[in-house]
């Protein structure tokens, strides 16, 4: 992901000389090609989250479009007020991107997993929050995120991730655009984030009739596109790299009882949320080894 | 008027905004009265009419508590109607209590200590990055200092040669809770700014004269290196009862103690 990000950085960077990069000293053998080839739009601020969210609004009111770039808590949390005061209260044209979203620096320990970034970032008005399923979401939010004016935050996960979609496959994004990559009946996966290929997988290898759908956008999400999902489902199953406290099943949940409320659906789905319930995990292991002790698994029951 | 009277002029108009709206910070906003009226009175390049001309100096304060001063310097130069002041703290007044970037002439909104200079920090970039010759100007307070946040651009600030950022220390001595030299003793702050490699000025932050000359040194020499400007204040400065008195970060002068205070800033 991290790849197909800096990929499509450098290739919106040669159409718009605004396009600027901000790292927090990392990025390694990810963000060089980006600073060789333009120097005057890339910086590597130091290991110092708070100056560079605080930089970046200033290149911003300067008329940039500036990328803040770190991994996992370290440009969110570490400088959460700043993204709230400086980035999107003046509503500026920041986008900040961390890499390791999730589990996916699992081994590094709990400083690593960025799991909690969603419930803090969700409140926070004027930001857009975009969690990519696979490099092809990648490659079209990071084009997405150059055109749009305005805070976005990017979700990735690191390298190597597969495919979900077909190279090329994938359209333009709108803000806040719900993709279909498995079509079904009965039940609906609602997957944000990369954990979207394990969703896919399991739906596809045990032939169920259930839908995937992949919400590359947390917020806001196309309002016409889920009450659809709403109304066609009985049944529905969220699933994250992230606390159930606060994140998308929550956001789901907000939406189900508000278009609800306000009469946009007659009657409610029932859902099942998928995250990690309210707990730290301070065990060394694989991605895929804590996305199963934290409880991130579809089960074959869900699907009755 | 003269930079002395401009000063006088804030002062007035801010006892009474803080008077009428039962509002704090006087203390702060009166230690920079001075610092500010050089500045819009003789140094900004800065237009009313056009106040978001591309070409203007940037002015940004960060102790943004104390806005009271900037927005009456900012009437006074006629970016909007002076009587808005009134408005100052009021039900449904864009003339919040901490500095409000939705008032014409304010670059930033602040009122979180240690933000402010970060965002000046990477205006000044862009502004050398696009070869631009304005300057940029942060206003802090002493206390604010304590913000780790504020030494990450102090560091990075000469690692990128930003010879057109002005950093004004607005360095009364007292804090939220006490002296400066009690809660966490910024001393030898000279001295820091100059292991920092910043280049640095001591000045008398009353001394209209004095301001003027530094800030037209500093804004006619062209070079690579970012200015720090440690100005000694009081305060409360102005109105003899508010001097050097912490009471003076919270309270605001009933009606007696306005038209004492109103009285000597007119005989001032």
């Amino acid at each position: 992901m991290r790849t197909a990000f800096i990929n499509q950085l450098i290739a919106e960077a040669e159409q718009n000389d605004r396009i600027f990069l901000l790292v927090g000293d990392l990025g390694f053998s990810v963000v060089e090609p980006f600073a060789e080839r333009f120097p005057n739009q890339y910086l590597n601020v130091g290991i110092a989250e708070q100056n560079m969210a605080g930089m970046a609004a200033g290149l911003a009111m300067e008329g940039y479009c500036v990328y803040i770039y770190s991994i996992g808590n370290f440009p969110t949390l570490r400088c959460m007020e700043q993204i709230r005061y400086d980035i999107c209260y003046h509503n500026l044209n920041v986008k900040i991107v961390a890499v390791g979203g999730g589990y996916s620096y699992a081994a590094l320990g709990a400083s690593h997993h960025a799991t909690e970034e969603y419930g803090m970032l969700r409140t926070i008005p004027n930001l857009t929050i975009c969690a990519p399923g696979d490099p092809e979401e990648t490659r079209q939010l990071t084009a997405f995120s150059a055109r749009y004016n305005g805070p976005v935050y990017l979700r990735l996960g690191k390298a190597g991730e597969p495919l979900v979609y077909e190279k090329g496959s994938v359209p333009d994004m709108e803000r806040g655009q719900v993709l279909n990559p498995v079509k079904g009946e009965r039940v609906a996966v609602l997957s944000t984030g990369s954990v979207l290929k394990y969703a896919v997988d399991f739906v596809q290898s045990n032939q169920l009739n259930a839908s995937v759908y992949s919400f590359p956008f947390i917020k806001p999400i196309a309002d016409n596109q889920l009450i659809d999902i709403l109304q066609k489902y009985d049944k529905l199953i969220t699933i994250e790299e992230h606390q159930l406290m606060g994140g998308f099943g929550s956001a789901i949940l907000e939406y189900l009882n508000d278009t609800y409320e306000q009469g946009y659906i007659l009657k409610k789905p029932r859902v099942k949320r998928i995250g990690i319930n309210d707990e730290f995990y301070s065990i060394a292991g694989t991605q895929a080894y804590l996305r199963e002790l934290s409880g991130i698994q579809l089960q074959l029951t869900d699907f009755i | 008027m003269d930079s002395k009277e401009f000063a006088r002029q804030i002062r007035i108009r801010v006892l009474k905004m803080v008077h009428d709206a039962d509002a704090s910070h006087i203390g702060g906003a009166y230690s920079m009265a001075d610092i500010l009226a050089v500045l819009y009175n003789e140094i900004l390049h800065v237009d009313p009419v056009d106040y978001k001309n591309p070409a203007r100096d940037r002015f940004f304060l960060s102790k943004g508590h104390a806005c009271a001063g900037l927005y009456a310097a900012l009437a006074i130069q006629g970016f909007f109607d002076v009587n808005e002041l009134d408005t100052y703290a009021q039900n449904g007044s864009r003339f919040i209590s901490h500095v409000s970037h939705y008032i014409p002439g304010v670059e930033a909104s602040s009122g979180s200590l240690g933000h402010i200079l970060p965002i000046a920090c990477g205006v000044a970039y862009a502004a050398k990055l696009q070869q631009k010759t304005f300057k940029t100007y942060c206003l802090v307070s002493d206390g604010e200092l304590n913000e780790g946040s504020n030494w990450e651009p102090i560091m990075l600030a000469p690692q990128h040669n930003l010879g057109n950022l002005v950093l004004i220390v607005d360095y009364n001595k007292i804090q939220s809770l006490g002296h400066v030299k009690d809660v966490i003793d910024l001393e030898p702050l000279i001295d820091k700014f100059k292991a920092f490699r910043w280049q640095t000025h001591e000045v008398d932050g009353h001394d209209t004269h004095a301001l003027s000359n530094l800030f037209q040194k500093i804004k006619t020499v062209s070079n690579n290196t970012p200015q720090v400007i440690i100005a000694h204040t009081v305060k409360g400065k102005g109105v003899d009862f508010m001097e050097n008195k912490l009471l003076w970060h919270y309270r605001s002068p009933n009606k007696e103690l306005y038209a004492q205070a109103l009285e000597q800033l007119k005989n001032n």
